[in-house]
């Protein structure tokens, strides 16, 4: 019988290994799998490539991960946000590297990495400083810059509602890049509000197809990041 | 309601109601965050627009009234929005092949400079110890058939933003249609920028002085 279902977010994320590449789910806070998160700055796992169009607010979340010192790569469209300072510092100081990639470019990257295309041309990004040192290409009158693949050794992601099998639902502007960075890592890890038995969601309205998924773990009442900012918490609490 | 600018010129609100009347009817818009987010206010009587917001709705409806936030139905600057009957939710890849691949008609978005080409520096000042940070600007401007700009006429020191070439690193090469200042209207055509309209008690060389290139 498959069951990816697993007890804890400690036991979900155990595997993470040091110098992995690490895609996190979430559009700032919306969609962010901050319980999950939290239980890898317990786990350890260091020298981190993170994946995320942001770098997190306060001190809480992806943020706490990278204050923590575990990332020393990050790639993503937007670092800075009016409650983003861990990464500024960390940037400025020169303790932490940064790919900027366009939104639509990192997103499109993450769908090539789950489907299998190593690299494909874009029109976004040409005429500019993210164009340089690529390769451009004249195709039917436009002129396009070769992206790369991204994959991930894991990704963490925030659900609604999952089944044993991994399919997975999501809520509202939560689901952003989560369904891509499913296909694209070699793990995924997934918190969901609530697990339900095969066959109660839709097969209709299934968003994440369970093959994409490995490891599922419920937390029905995931933390709010503005909440906790807004009290001023930090992690480790 | 648009306040009235207080000296010559438009206001923000203004602005952005100017740019609203040339968005036809029907149009598929993605409104940049910032003054162009006035926008939706100013829909002309008679048009309907369907909002885009590039983390993964279609169909986005006004600011929800106090205490009715939902957490996880927000917009591309992080805001609280609601839905309107219709909408659509989707992931990122699908959100911007939606822009990448022309499906949106119209966007509107703010600058730093626009050139008298219509390129467009919206992202970074280039400068030692700015954090660069692009979102989805640079995938808006090469797919959506028709960028509109609203920018005030010049920088808070008074330097013009529109200008001959961009200094700051650029956002997209052509990519601008119109800008949209509080003087003028502007557009950006094959041979050059041609001053559409001025805002009431703003004179045709105010603009031309204020400007960094040519004006026909």
């Amino acid at each position: 019988m498959i069951d990816k279902r697993v007890g804890s977010v400690a036991e979900a994320v155990a595997p993470v290994t040091d110098g992995s590449v690490v895609m996190v789910g979430g559009f700032g806070e919306v969609g962010s799998p901050i319980e999950l998160i939290h239980a890898l700055i317990d786990q350890g796992a260091k020298d981190l490539t993170a994946v995320n169009n942001n770098t997190g607010n306060g001190e809480v979340g992806l943020a706490a991960l990278i204050g923590n010192g575990r990332v020393t790569r990050m790639v993503c469209s937007y670092p800075r946000s009016s409650h983003s300072k861990v990464f500024p510092e960390l940037y400025r100081a020169g303790r932490i590297e940064l790919e900027l990639v366009p939104q639509g470019t990192l997103a499109e990257r993450i769908r090539a990495g789950g489907a299998g295309i190593p690299a494909f041309y874009t029109p976004c990004s040409v005429g500019t400083p993210l164009a340089e040192g690529k390769e451009l290409r004249d195709l039917d009158g436009g002129t396009y810059v070769l992206e790369r693949w991204l994959r991930a050794d894991y990704a963490l992601i925030k659900c609604e509602v999952a089944d044993r099998l991994g399919n997975l639902t999501y809520n509202k502007t939560a689901r952003n890049f989560s369904p891509l960075m499913c296909m694209a890592a070699a793990t995924t890890i997934v918190q969901a509000r609530r697990i339900v038995e095969p066959g109660e969601i839709d097969p209709e309205h299934v968003v994440t197809p369970g093959i994409f998924v490995d490891r599922v773990v419920e937390v029905p009442d995931p933390l709010v990041e503005s909440r906790l900012i807004a009290e001023g918490r930090s992690y480790p609490w | 309601m648009v306040t009235p600018s207080p000296g010559a010129g438009w206001s923000r609100e203004e602005m952005a109601a100017r740019a609203a009347r040339d968005i036809p009817d029907g149009a598929y818009v993605n409104l940049g965050i910032g003054i162009p987010e006035l926008v939706a206010r100013f829909v002309p009587e008679g048009r309907t627009f369907l909002y885009h917001t590039e983390n993964g709705l279609l169909g986005m409806g006004p600011p929800p009234a106090p205490g009715e936030e939902d957490p996880e139905l927000i917009n591309a600057g992080k805001r609280p929005v609601t839905m309107i009957p219709g909408a659509s939710f989707f992931h990122h890849a699908d959100s911007f092949a939606m822009i990448r691949g022309g499906h949106l008609d119209v966007c509107v978005l703010g600058a730093m400079q626009v050139s008298r080409e219509g390129d467009l520096a919206n992202w970074s000042t280039g400068e030692p110890g700015a954090i660069p940070a692009v979102g989805g600007a640079m995938d808006l401007v090469v797919g959506v058939k028709t960028v509109l700009v609203l920018t005030q006429h010049v920088t808070k020191t008074g330097e013009p933003k529109i200008v001959e070439r961009c200094t700051y690193p650029l956002t997209g090469r052509r990519v601008v249609s119109r800008i949209y200042t509080d003087l003028a209207v502007i557009e950006v055509a094959r041979e050059g920028l041609r001053l559409l309209e001025t805002a009431p008690g703003v004179t045709e060389d105010e603009v031309r002085d204020k400007t960094g290139a040519p004006l026909a």
